[in-house]
């Protein structure tokens, strides 16, 4: 019967699998190429970094560890350049930092509240001001920064911590940001706050900052990077050597390298690799606070 | 706004102070400023200035020198994005593909997200050196004899290079992050609806990223535009001579070194209309945008 | 439209965890066949290794007389209708199903045809240009069938097709389904944990546990033959009543000291066994039966279940809805050839 012609030993057939991994060798190579054009020229620059100078004007980069690393570091970190002597590693790490955490918290407050507001509350205004503070989203810094740089100018600002950050902190990325997540918070909670009695302080403070701990965690790693990356504006703004950040020192750097006798490559490296060691090591460490951060923002 | 709303009357006001105080003056006052002063033409010596209507636009487009930085910008900003987007999207598609290492390859993959763009510049200097540079030995290894700074189109490529090098890990968090989110189980019935990966690829993996793709487009036009300007400035050395440069940086040169605020001014106009042009058009593409789920 | 073997599968995931411990079975060409077991036993590993998303560990597979270990999904001439139906949701209804199609180099005016027959005989005719988000849910699980079905291949796999919908519509698509695939005698693999489905569904029913086939027979075996006491408390609502009890004389076992009845079994007596008795086999009696202790009435409309203990034992009895029996002390009379005796520890049937 049918069941007879079932138990007939089925014929083979050649099996497939070589393809099949073919197709996982060509995926890890690709990724393997990607992941070491990403990766080949800072870990040169690291390399090159504990070489001697006169050998790295030879040779330019190479792959190689030398036994300058410590001097070099000690030059980077302390030895001061440029005109004043006042931009030492330290000191523009010190500045940075300042300005990172700076922007970061300034971003995150100041567009927390104004979240707060739009989303929590009765506002006769509230469609105007909406419009108001996403407008800054449309226009970079970089397209008004000549007049922004005669505000501060004006104000007497220059080189100061504050023209530093105060007018990057100037559009709604981070309002956006949190008036997005707020509006995604369940009604209930306001309505079960206000049953147990609890102002708009209270459920702000006891409720919603809690609520938003993560997010406000890939904003931060979000905005540190972004304001540790500042370059134009902190180039404009700060003029006094005690004032430069690591970026803003980069352009220093390679201004130094031209004219000098024996310039100093192996320290100007070590600036560099110091320079995206902070933020880098924050966004790999948090990676996946970051991730979500970044890509939540695609609305 | 919430349902229940709190209907306190002042302190929404507290909390939005600070922000509109800060947008008011660093925002809509330069915002303002930059218009105004483009239909200026400011005395050399700084005293005073006279109105010229429209005059420093009809300047700008009638200057050669403007016109072919315009077209350089052009050029980059295409080449960085559709370079940077397609590399980004061969590298996520094979990161989603492997098991074994995906997350160290993502790691690997992403972490230059993080670098600043004139230290990416410099690292860039290095890598191109005229006379050390190991990509500049590799180019003359195979004929090409690269001078950074000094041949306009191989400054241009450095450009380039360096400046998509530094975007791509953005643009594959975005498509690594939009594979993910396709249901496993839609790329299963592709997979028996198709026997040749690239037909699911092209077929059914494309057009579900295609959201992801259209912000992203935007999102890389801005970046090749505005956050450029650190590879440009350190990889010309701040000294723009004969390089190329794009318009946000000729923004700077003209009105930082060259001191003519009028022209720079319209400049800055012209981009802020550019942008402005761009995100309407976003705004149009996410109305329009096809929502799959 | 074939037939396929099982030949000792087994299933051992990267990570180590053996999901599926040798599955050894035929599918006959034409049958229907329902995997079913609780959540987590490996019904859709089972299913997927047989489509061909995941690798085989062991054994082989083979349909129609070939072994298909390795050969792509898109090669084994399978269609699979998931879940959460995975429609494509960039394409139409009409492009969805026609997708499988195109691939195979079919005509255009080919492909026409048989998508607009099969949007016929699913009543979706009206929605062809729509995408899947236009659609209820209800209508995408039709799409879902169709793009099955306008493929005409040898064999139709299913996941849970139908957990999705509600209640209503369930029990039309189910009759729906069967209808279809009757019509059209393609070999068929069912998997869902809803053993109304399973029972009403097959041909014949694969019961699994932790990754073990623990029977497989006609539905009507399964009820009334389970082979063991995980297939018999699984299939049946209410299930089956599995009680602590020791071989006696006389072929009877004793439920507790004093408490003993006629199972036609040849035991050793003094042997712990489950005793198994099926809620509806069994019917309440003035006198001269075992005692029953009801605590809970349950009214279900058409019968009634009746909660308590036997022997201390918990116990259901499903009575027809005019039965007046209330709670406290009842009578229950067994009759031999419906008690159902397993081995104690290992459960297996004796
Ligand atoms: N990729 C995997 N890696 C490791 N273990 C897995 C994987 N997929 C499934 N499992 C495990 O294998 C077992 C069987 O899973 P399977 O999905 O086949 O269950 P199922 O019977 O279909 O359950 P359900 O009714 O919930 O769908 C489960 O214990 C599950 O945790
Ligand atoms: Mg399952």
């Amino acid at each position: 019967m049918m069941t007879d012609t079932l138990t007939e030993t089925p014929t083979l057939v050649q099996p497939k699998a070589p393809l099949l991994r073919w197709r996982v060798i060509t995926d890890h190579a690709v990724l393997i190429v990607g992941a070491l054009f990403m990766l080949m020229p800072l870990v040169l620059v690291f390399t090159t970094a504990s070489l001697p100078d006169a050998e790295i004007v030879k040779h330019g980069l190479q792959l190689r560890i030398g036994d300058q690393l410590d001097d070099n570091f000690t030059k980077a970190m302390f030895e001061t350049s440029g005109f004043t002597d006042a931009n030492s590693g330290l000191v523009m790490l010190k500045n940075s930092m300042i300005l990172g955490v700076g922007f970061a918290v300034g971003k995150i407050v100041l567009g927390m509240m104004a979240a707060y507001a739009l989303v929590y509350f009765r506002l006769r205004f509230a469609l105007f001001a909406f419009w108001v503070i996403f407008t800054t989203l449309l226009l970079p810094l970089e397209v008004r920064i000549l007049p922004s740089y005669e505000v501060i100018q004006g104000l007497g600002l220059m080189n100061t911590y504050t023209g530093l950050i105060v007018p990057l902190i100037a559009s709604a990325t981070a309002t956006f940001f949190f008036r997005q997540f707020f509006r995604s918070v369940p009604e209930e909670l306001v309505e079960a706050a206000r049953i147990d009695g609890a102002g708009p302080l209270k459920f702000f403070i006891d409720i919603l900052v809690p609520l938003s701990r993560t997010m406000i965690a890939a904003m931060f790693i979000i905005m540190f990077v972004y304001g540790w990356n500042q370059y134009l504006w902190p180039t404009m703004i700060t003029t006094d050597e005690g004032m430069f950040t690591l970026v803003r020192g980069i352009k220093q750097i390679t201004q130094v390298l031209e004219g000098t006798n024996l310039p100093e490559y192996g320290r100007a490296n070590l600036l560099a690799i110091i320079a995206v060691l902070p933020p880098v090591a924050i966004v790999v460490f948090f990676q996946s606070w970051f991730v979500k951060g970044l890509t939540d923002s695609d609305k | 706004m919430k349902r229940a709303g709190f209907a306190n009357p002042w302190l929404p006001i507290l909390l939005l102070v600070p922000q509109l105080t800060i947008i008011a003056v660093f925002f809509y006052w330069p915002a303002a400023h930059a218009i105004q002063s483009s239909f200026f033409l400011q005395d050399p010596f700084g005293f005073g200035s006279t109105f010229v209507g429209l005059e420093n636009y009809a300047d700008l487009l009638g200057n050669k020198e403007y016109l072919k930085v315009a077209g350089f910008t052009v050029v980059f900003t295409l080449l960085v994005t559709f370079l940077s987007l397609g590399l980004a999207l061969l590298l996520a598609v094979k990161a989603d593909n492997v098991i074994r290492g995906a997350k160290t390859y993502r790691t690997l993959l992403m972490w230059v997200y993080a670098v600043a763009p004139p230290v990416a510049g410099f690292i860039g200097i290095l890598m191109f050196d005229q006379s050390t540079g190991p990509l500049t030995a590799f180019f003359q290894s195979l004929g090409w004899d690269f001078k950074l700074g000094v041949v306009y189109s191989d400054t241009a490529f450095a450009m380039v290079t360096v400046s998509v090098w530094k975007q791509v890990p953005v643009n594959f968090i975005f498509f690594l992050s939009g594979l993910h989110s396709i249901p496993v189980a839609v790329r299963e019935a592709a997979l028996i609806d198709n026997r040749s990966a690239s037909g699911r690829f092209w077929d059914v993996t494309f057009p579900l990223l295609a959201p992801t793709g259209f912000f992203l487009l935007i999102t890389n036009i801005t970046y090749a535009l505005f956050d450029t300007f650190g590879v440009i400035d350190t990889l010309v050395k701040g000294e723009p001579g004969n390089n190329p440069m794009n318009l946000v940086y000729k923004v700077y040169v003209d009105g930082f070194r060259g001191n003519d605020l009028g022209g720079s001014s319209a400049q800055s106009v012209i981009l802020m209309v550019l942008v402005l042009a761009l995100t309407v058009f976003q705004f149009r593409l996410v109305e329009r945008r096809i929502h799959y789920t | 439209m074939a037939s396929v073997i099982l030949n000792n599968l087994k299933k051992t995931y990267p990570n180590g965890f053996q999901a599926v411990h040798g599955a050894d079975f035929t599918i006959r060409d034409g049958e229907f066949i329902v995997l079913v077991g609780p959540s987590g036993c490996g019904k859709s590993t089972l299913l997927r290794m047989i489509a061909g998303l995941e690798d085989i560990s062991e054994g082989t597979l083979s349909i129609d007389g070939q072994v298909v270990n390795t050969i792509d999904p898109a090669d084994r001439d399978i269609a699979m209708v998931f879940q959460n139906y995975a429609l494509y949701p960039h394409m139409s209804v009409a492009k969805n199903m026609a997708y499988g199609l195109k691939n195979r180099k079919i005509s255009k005016a080919e492909i026409e045809k048989l998508v607009a027959r099969a949007a016929q005989v699913l009543n979706l005719t009206e929605m062809l240009d729509r995408k899947p988000s236009q659609l209820s849910g209800g209508q995408r699980q039709r799409v879902a069938m169709g793009r099955a079905i306008v493929r005409n291949p040898k064999l139709f796999l299913f996941d849970e097709p139908l957990s999705n919908l509600d209640a209503k519509l369930r029990g039309q698509m189910r009759i729906e389904i069967r209808r279809l695939q009757r019509e059209l005698g393609v070999t068929s693999v069912y998997v869902t944990h809803d053993q109304v489905e399973a029972m009403t569904m097959a041909d014949r029913i694969v019961v699994l546990n932790g990754g073990r086939i623990e029977q497989i027979g006609t539905p009507a075996e399964i009820y009334h033959r389970p082979a063991s006491t995980f297939v018999a408390s699984f299939m049946g609502a209410p299930p089956m009543n599995l009680l602590a009890a020791t071989a006696a004389e006389n072929g009877a076992v004793s439920l507790g000291q004093d408490i003993q009845v006629a199972a036609g079994a040849d035991l050793a007596a003094g042997r712990k066994v489950t005793f198994g008795l099926r809620p509806e086999d069994v019917a309440l009696v003035a006198e001269g039966g075992i005692p029953f202790d009801v605590q809970i009435v349950e009214e279900l409309g058409a019968n009634r279940l009746l909660h308590g203990q036997v022997a201390a034992q918990p116990f259901t009895v499903s009575v027809p809805k005019d039965n007046p029996a209330t709670t406290g002390r009842n009578q229950l009379l067994v009759r031999p050839e419906t008690v159902h005796l397993f081995a104690d520890g290992v459960g297996a049937r004796i």
